[in-house]
């Protein structure tokens, strides 16, 4: 296994390594920095002295390997929109990011796997018939519609719940949460609702058709054979073989969920990551996009670690099929 | 008089389709005493796994049972209620599936599964329960129980999944046993030690059997009596010597007429000629595969030793031309590995094959001439051919790729005759494949083998996927089709009775090398090799009931 892993890491560091290059095309090709930095005014003696500053007239490689150490070391260089450390901006407004991600993705598993066993041991209920239905709604309306939509019902209708912003936030470390304080988790609701109805529908078709393909093959019939009682084979038996292609899915969707969250922030006026790109787009804010691109690849490389070690802890076949190195 | 452990009265199992029933049990009657082995058997389709599904309760929705009872001892249990139904299971009635492969959860250990079932039906705490698997692991013969009892399924060889299934179903000690065909899924040597343990539990812990099979071997070899299904009905009932040696009824006569046993029937074949002649049509000469193992994409750019896998080693051979080879070996004895070779689909590690003189590995212009030489006809028709094309398509695609036919309306003349030749009616052209059955599927495999006109026909397990009566078919097809064109048949089985039949000579593989070859009689009459002795040995056969 620990052979596994270190292929897998091996793996993971080249897919940075090419990711990190692209992002230093879009830094150093988009445009010309010096532009963006110096002021309208500078002289062309200003421009070299800056050049040989910042090391833009070394040969590319070198300017790639600085790039790669400089990323390794957290910095990004500064935005040209807010004159601040990329990789401060990108650190004060992860923590929203990731508290509201998690939150939706807790609440679509949840939803999800119950839902999804549910439909599939009920497969002729007429509630079966009407959560199906309703998935499809899920599926198919488009993430601001329904933001939009609960803000009208729950936030200008019914005044139960704020419209947008994290509300009140406490600082832990770097960290800021939203999660200790009653406005903060208020405000959570919606906007953590909103993104998990997407992800919800999808683990819940994924997790019904697996169920139902499980539950006609040999073994769960022989477990039947043996007398033990249906919530042993429904939940221990069936549902555990269910889970390796829902890790899959949920592994990438938890990462498109922290990457691109960038709708319902912009919905909710949530101050993540999200919306720090939007803003920087427009503003053609290259170290920030540059470092976005790095920052979203990696947390899809993260996650994908995570899901192939989470395939070795639920499947033993793969296990013994690691030992022996394939 | 005793009160029979199982009793089915007047069994009827419907299953209702939009507005027709099907009706797959239809009126079944017989008793199972205490102690007794019962055999079921009878073709696919005859109902008799679905006998015993109605027993146990596990009929699949929309099937119901429409009238008749059950009774275990005395009791009747098909009108109880599914939690009701549920506590018998296991408890008064174990079951044991066919495919010992799939019939364990792959994710739990062996231990975890056994205790569980324990658990379930005896009042035992967790150590008590774990020692009583132990002890019946032990007891299905799995050596070193205890330390095997925390392994996975597929750490466990067929077998020897087959011996914890068995531990599964008796765990805790029912009345009666349903084995659904617990031995089809294993090799003939592994498939008589199964036999023996199925029994020898049963005998000890006092359960009768309802052993349900298609193969009369094994019920000679371990049923006392044996109750012959077709189409949903009892057909006769009696005990098995009765029945094997005095058929009443015209289908048993049929079924057991079809099934092919390893002692010579007579005038069938004719004496073989010398074998490993250098003027031969076929010759394998010192035929050597290597499999690389553990070897990722990774570490492959790290240089040591590598670990090979012999699975084919050293295998020669020759058939004369217009005769049949016949190649056994139990599972993973590489004789699919050579016959892959043989037709072109794996290059060997070293060693010639050559077919009328050309070398099938030279490439070149000699390529093409064996694709149209050399064809093959595939073990699961299911799987081999494509559910999306016509059969007209499938028939045909050889003679289009090597551009054996002119036009369509030659391509469909010569389709037409093949279908003929396999005993089709033409008019089935514009079928899809699902639309046959089993042996029908395998005589448009054949018909496809033959489109390309070869002169040599590598069969790999040709009929080990179809029931007796229609294999008996294919095998006579195939008889007669070598005659009529003079053709070479390599025909690969692990089914020494099929071998027999057909083979004039015969190859016995075991673990990648050729132990014994010889004439087809003097091998089965006069076996040299050890392991070939054991083989045949093992095989249950009817013509073994004295």
């Amino acid at each position: 296994m620990l052979a596994f892993i270190a292929r897998r890491l091996m793996q993971s560091v080249i897919v940075m390594l090419v990711v990190a290059f692209i992002a230093f095309l879009v830094f150093r090709y988009v445009g010309d920095p010096l532009a963006n930095l110096l002021s309208q005014d500078a002289t062309m003696a200003d421009y070299e002295e800056a050049r040989e500053r910042l090391g833009l007239n070394q040969p590319f490689y070198v300017q790639f390997y600085h790039f790669v150490v400089n990323a390794l070391q957290g910095q990004f260089g500064v935005s040209y929109r807010l004159q601040q450390p990329v990789s401060q901006l990108i650190l004060e407004r992860l923590p929203a990011t990731i508290e509201l991600a998690v939150a939706s993705s807790i609440i679509a598993l949840v939803f999800g796997v119950f839902l999804g066993v549910y439909t599939a041991l009920k497969q002729r209920a007429f509630s079966t018939g009407v959560i199906m239905t309703l998935s499809l709604i899920g599926v198919s309306l488009p993430t601001f519609l329904i933001g939009i939509g609960l803000i009208y019902v729950f936030a200008v209708e019914l005044k139960w719940l704020p419209s947008f912003g994290r509300g009140e936030v406490i600082q832990i470390g770097w960290w800021r949460t939203g999660l200790l304080t009653q406005s903060g988790l208020r405000s959570l609701i919606l906007p953590a609702i909103t993104l998990s109805l997407f992800q919800l529908t999808l683990i819940m078709r994924l997790v019904r058709a697996e169920m139902m393909e499980v539950l006609r093959t040999d073994y769960i019939r022989f477990a039947r054979a043996r007398g033990l009682s249906s919530r042993a084979i429904n939940f221990g038996h069936a549902l555990k073989n269910t889970m390796v292609p829902v890790i899959t899915i949920t592994g990438l969707q938890l990462g498109s969920v922290i990457a691109f969250a960038i709708i319902t922030e912009t919905v909710f006026q949530w101050p993540g990551v999200g919306s720090l790109f939007v803003n920087s787009v427009a503003a053609v804010d290259v170290p920030v996009m540059a470092a976005y691109l790095v920052f979203v690849a990696l947390v899809f490389v993260i996650i994908n670690l995570i899901v192939d070690i989470l395939y070795f802890i639920v499947d033993p076949r793969l296990r013994d099929g690691a030992k022996s190195g394939r | 008089m005793t009160t029979p452990v199982l009793s089915i009265r007047d069994l009827v199992v419907d299953f209702p389709f939009h507005d027709e029933v099907f009706r797959a049990v239809n009126g079944v009657s017989f008793d199972i005493m205490p102690g007794e082995v019962v055999g079921v058997v009878g073709e696919s389709g005859a109902g008799k796994s679905m006998t015993g599904s109605a027993v146990i309760g596990l009929i699949e929705r929309p099937g119901r049972i429409s009238s008749g009872e059950i009774r275990l001892k005395g009791e009747r249990i098909d009108n109880l209620s599914e939690p009701e139904k549920a506590k018998l299971r296991g408890k008064r009635i174990g079951m044991v599936f066919q495919d010992p492969l799939t019939s364990l959860n792959p994710l739990y250990t062996v231990g975890r599964q056994l205790v569980e079932t324990i658990r379930a039906h005896l009042p035992l705490n967790e150590a008590e329960a774990r020692q009583k698997a132990i002890d019946l692991l032990t007891e299905a013969g799995i050596p070193k129980a205890a330390e095997r009892i925390d392994s996975y399924p597929h750490q466990f060889s067929g077998g020897m999944r087959q011996r914890v299934v068995i531990a599964l179903a008796i765990a805790a000690e029912p009345e009666l046993i349903i084995a659904d065909e617990p031995t089809s899924a294993l090799d003939v040597s592994v498939q008589a030690q199964i036999i023996k343990v199925l029994k020898k539990l049963c005998t000890n812990h006092g359960a009768a059997v309802m052993l349900i099979t298609h193969d009369m071997g094994v019920i000679a070899q371990t049923a006392d009596r044996l109750v012959v299904m077709h189409h949903g009905k009892v057909v006769e009932t009696g005990t098995v010597g009765d029945i094997i040696r005095r058929p009443r009824e015209p289908y048993t006569v049929k079924l057991i007429d079809s099934i092919p046993t390893i002692e010579r029937k007579e005038g069938q074949i004719a004496a073989a000629t010398p074998a490993n002649d250098d003027s031969a049509y076929v010759q394998v000469k010192n035929l050597v595969r290597d499999f690389e193992l553990g070897r990722g994409s990774f570490t492959k750019l790290i240089p040591g030793k590598v670990e090979m896998f012999r699975a084919v080693s050293d295998v020669s051979f020759s058939i004369p031309k217009g005769q049949t080879f016949g190649l056994v070996g139990e599972s993973g004895s590489g004789k699919s590995t050579c016959a892959k070779m043989i037709v072109g689909l794996v290059r060997p590690s070293s060693g010639h094959i050559t077919v009328d003189g050309h070398d099938i590995w030279a490439g070149g212009a000699g390529h093409k001439e064996r694709r149209k030489r050399v064809q093959m006809i595939f073990q699961d028709p299911y799987a081999s051919l494509n559910p999306r094309w016509r059969v007209k398509d499938i028939i045909a695609e050889p003679m289009r790729t090597l551009g054996l036919a002119r036009n369509k309306t030659e391509v469909e003349h010569r389709v037409a005759e093949l279908l003929n030749k396999v005993r089709l009616d033409p008019s089935v052209m514009r079928k899809f494949p699902h639309e046959f059955s089993g042996g029908q599927r395998q005589r448009i495999a054949i018909a496809r083998a033959l489109s390309s006109q070869p002169e040599f026909i590598v069969c790999d397990e040709p009929t080990s996927a179809l029931d007796v009566s229609v294999q008996a078919q294919v095998l006579d097809l195939m008889s007669e089709l070598q005659s009529e064109f003079g053709l070479t048949y390599l025909l690969i089985s692990h089914n020494l009775a099929v071998v027999r039949q057909m083979s004039t000579s015969v190859g016995v593989l075991h673990n990648g090398v050729l132990v014994e070859r010889g004439p087809t009689d003097a091998i089965f009459d006069s076996p040299q090799a050890d392991y070939t002795r054991m083989l045949l040995d093992a095989v249950p056969d009817i013509s073994k009931v004295a």
